[in-house]
């Protein structure tokens, strides 16, 4: 296997495009939200690309994923519409959740993402339901949870794969380990180094997996997601990664040093993977700025298109809540 | 030449009611499932209070899911199961460890669907058991008012085998996730004399039935006042309205059985007739759901009433563990009766 894991060009730019677009969307939001133009807050996920795209690309539409408060990129990655995700922000009644989700709550059923779950290890309660259904069913489909390393010291995170391994449920565990529960450091409120290591408690195999390179991401989900859909019951992959960003629109990162920060930011993994391609003769390095316009008139047309979309309704408000 | 044909009586108990909804169901439709703690132990008890007896034998651990103590993932799993379309009916053992999870009940069971823009729904019954029985604080509790509080969900309280069976399957088929609170001293004979010696079994046709949520049932019709209440608290009414017709009190029992959403039509019908309303409930009374149904009567029909409302519900302490104690600060049928009979000083 060459160092692209014999994935063909095609395959390589899909996967560079996908990361690309997320990392070009959070920016566009980030500005749009300072220019008055966005309402609400932001929790974005530069740096953290790899892991969405990595993992979403071995994903059906019939398969499902939780995501966190962190979801823009999950979103993305899924294939989620940039228009309907831009709409959302936007809160317009096209929006992926006709404006009832708002940034924390991104999600869209038609293509296998439930509404993004902001109470932090609210998803890995879930997730076990959604595994569960599949296995009852026996229909072949994995579900995929998000969530960040802080999760891991919620109950939910602990009663869900301890049931999930009992009962050797379809269920991919995705740790992104940013290092930071909002200000608060992993280490500083884990007596384990490593997420991974708290899955032995459940008998379930874990991996460490180097988040800022997507295709290592992939490779580790690609087996993981394989054993699952064949009933070999959960695995919990744990990618380290980093948020270029702080942890919401006001977080000026006075708890992270600037040394560490060029550390991770020198792991770009968008560059990472674009400049390797060219290394190795791949594509030339006006390939990549063609994706990169192309990335930047979807946004445009995404941005055009919330912008031109109707508002919600006070009436709207009171749709919705019983079935 | 007709004759009248005495239909044969098939008395059966909250549990007996409730298992047979649960088994006609789980025969009608594959996607719906049972879990929760203890449920289908080979040897056990079919959930604490024998609910389940048999099941297993029946439809089998796939169908009947045995979970760790982990109320969290129940109502997760319930929730999600729900999600992908399938019709869970969850267990929680004592309906005080629905605290466990109320972060999967309040913040994903009832929001999924709003959040989603109306693209999800949530099709989950949860099972909890209520009530004070010499257990102390944590196994005692009436928390339904808790729930009535949430848009989303929808709540029931059973008190009677006929309606138990007939909501439980209607809740099975609805769309929503619905919570059915269930006391602990009404499943069956174990509970009689701890409930007063009351008749625990009613007539339950062999027939497939279903009765709808949201519907209330007017268990005793009467002139003078209108008592709205809930399981025990529901029995010591109905004694309470017989010891008051003793006095020339006429009361109109009214039995809710759906708490969320409330059958106001009935309650504000009664209400105008008698001019008077009291409220019974096992829940304490600070916040309790006999202070919604007051200020929904304030509301719509204050000026019908001739007396002022009242509520008679649990003391706003835990529930202590002395028969004496608990029997003294929950509702009691002598509580209700003078209650009553000071609204027509």
């Amino acid at each position: 296997m060459d160092k692209f894991n014999d994935l063909s060009t095609e395959h390589l730019l899909a996967l560079y495009r996908r990361m690309m677009l997320i990392r070009r969307f959070e920016e566009r939001v980030y500005y749009l939200f300072l220019q008055g133009e966005l309402p609400g807050t932001l929790h974005q996920c530069q740096g953290q690309e790899a892991v969405a795209v990595g993992v979403c690309d071995h994903l059906n539409y019939t398969d499902w994923i939780t995501s966190t408060h962190r979801p823009h990129g999950h979103a993305l990655a899924k294939g989620v519409s940039t228009e309907s995700a831009m709409a959302e922000l936007y809160g317009k009644v096209t929006g992926c959740c006709k404006g009832k989700g708002g940034s924390m709550h991104f999600g869209d059923p038609a293509v296998g993402m439930l509404p993004a779950i902001a109470i932090v290890g609210g998803g890995n309660s879930v997730v076990a339901g959604l595994g569960l259904a599949f296995k009852l069913r026996k229909t072949q489909q994995v579900a995929v949870c998000f969530f960040g390393e802080g999760a891991t010291n919620e109950g939910a995170f602990h009663e869900s794969i301890n049931f999930a391994a009992v009962q050797k449920l379809p269920i991919v565990f995705v740790c992104e380990n940013n290092l930071y529960g909002a200000s608060t450091a992993y280490h500083a409120v884990s007596p384990v180094k490593d997420v991974a290591d708290r899955a032995a408690a459940y008998n379930v195999p874990a991996q460490i997996v180097d988040g800022m390179d997507v295709l290592a991401v992939r490779a580790a989900a690609g087996d993981a997601i394989a054993a699952a859909r064949a009933g070999q019951g959960p695995i919990l992959l744990e990618c380290k990664t980093y948020r270029f960003t702080g942890h919401s629109r006001s977080d000026a990162r006075g708890y992270r040093t600037k040394t560490e920060e060029a550390e991770w930011l020198a792991k770009d993994p968008i560059p990472g993977l674009g400049n390797a391609m060219v290394a190795a003769g791949r594509i030339s390095a006006d390939n990549l700025t063609a994706v990169e316009d192309d990335v930047m008139r979807e946004l445009d047309e995404a941005v055009e298109f919330a912008r031109n979309s109707p508002d919600t309704t006070p009436e709207q408000a009171l749709e919705d809540v019983l079935a | 030449m007709t004759t009248n044909i005495a239909i044969e009586e098939r008395r059966l108990t909250i549990a007996e009611a409730l298992r047979e909804a649960i088994a006609e169901e789980m025969r009608r439709d594959e996607s719906v499932f049972l879990i929760g703690e203890d449920v289908g132990v080979e040897g056990g008890f079919g959930g604490a209070f024998g609910v389940y007896l048999g099941l297993p034998e029946e439809f089998g651990h796939e169908r009947i899911i045995d979970t760790p103590i982990s109320e969290k993932v129940i109502a997760g799993a319930a929730t999600g199961a729900a999600l992908m379309g399938m019709r869970p009916i969850a267990d929680m053992q004592y309906s005080d460890f629905l605290f466990e999870c109320m972060d999967e009940l309040v913040n994903q069971a009832a929001k999924m669907r709003y959040m989603s823009g109306g693209k999800l729904s949530v099709p989950m019954v949860m099972r909890a058991p209520v009530g004070a029985t010499n257990r102390g604080a944590q196994h005692a509790q009436c928390p339904e008012s808790y729930f009535i509080h949430v848009p989303g969900l929808k709540v029931v309280a059973v008190s009677d085998a006929y309606h138990a069976k007939g909501i439980l399957k209607s809740a099975v088929r609805d769309n929503n996730p619905v919570l059915i609170f269930e006391h602990k001293l009404l499943y069956g004979s174990k509970g009689r004399s701890m409930a007063g010696g009351i008749e625990l079994t009613t007539h339950v046709p062999q027939e497939e039935y279903l009765f709808p949520i949201g519907k209330a049932v007017v268990k005793r019709p009467g002139d003078h006042v209108t008592i709205v209440a809930t399981h025990i608290s529901l029995y010591r009414s109905l004694a309470a309205a017989e010891e008051l017709a003793a006095d020339g009190i006429s009361c109109e029992v009214i039995d809710p059985i759906t708490l969320n959403p409330l059958d106001k039509e009935t309650l504000f019908a009664s209400v105008r007739k008698t001019g008077r309303l009291v409220i019974a409930h096992e829940d304490t009374l600070t916040g309790g759901w006999g202070a919604e149904v007051a200020a929904l009567v304030a509301d719509e029909c204050l000026f019908s009433l001739e007396a002022p409302i009242k509520r008679i519900a649990t003391a706003d302490v835990p529930l202590p563990f002395a028969p004496i104690m608990e029997q003294a600060v929950v509702p009691t049928t002598e509580r209700i009766a003078a209650t009553i009979r000071g609204l027509f000083r």
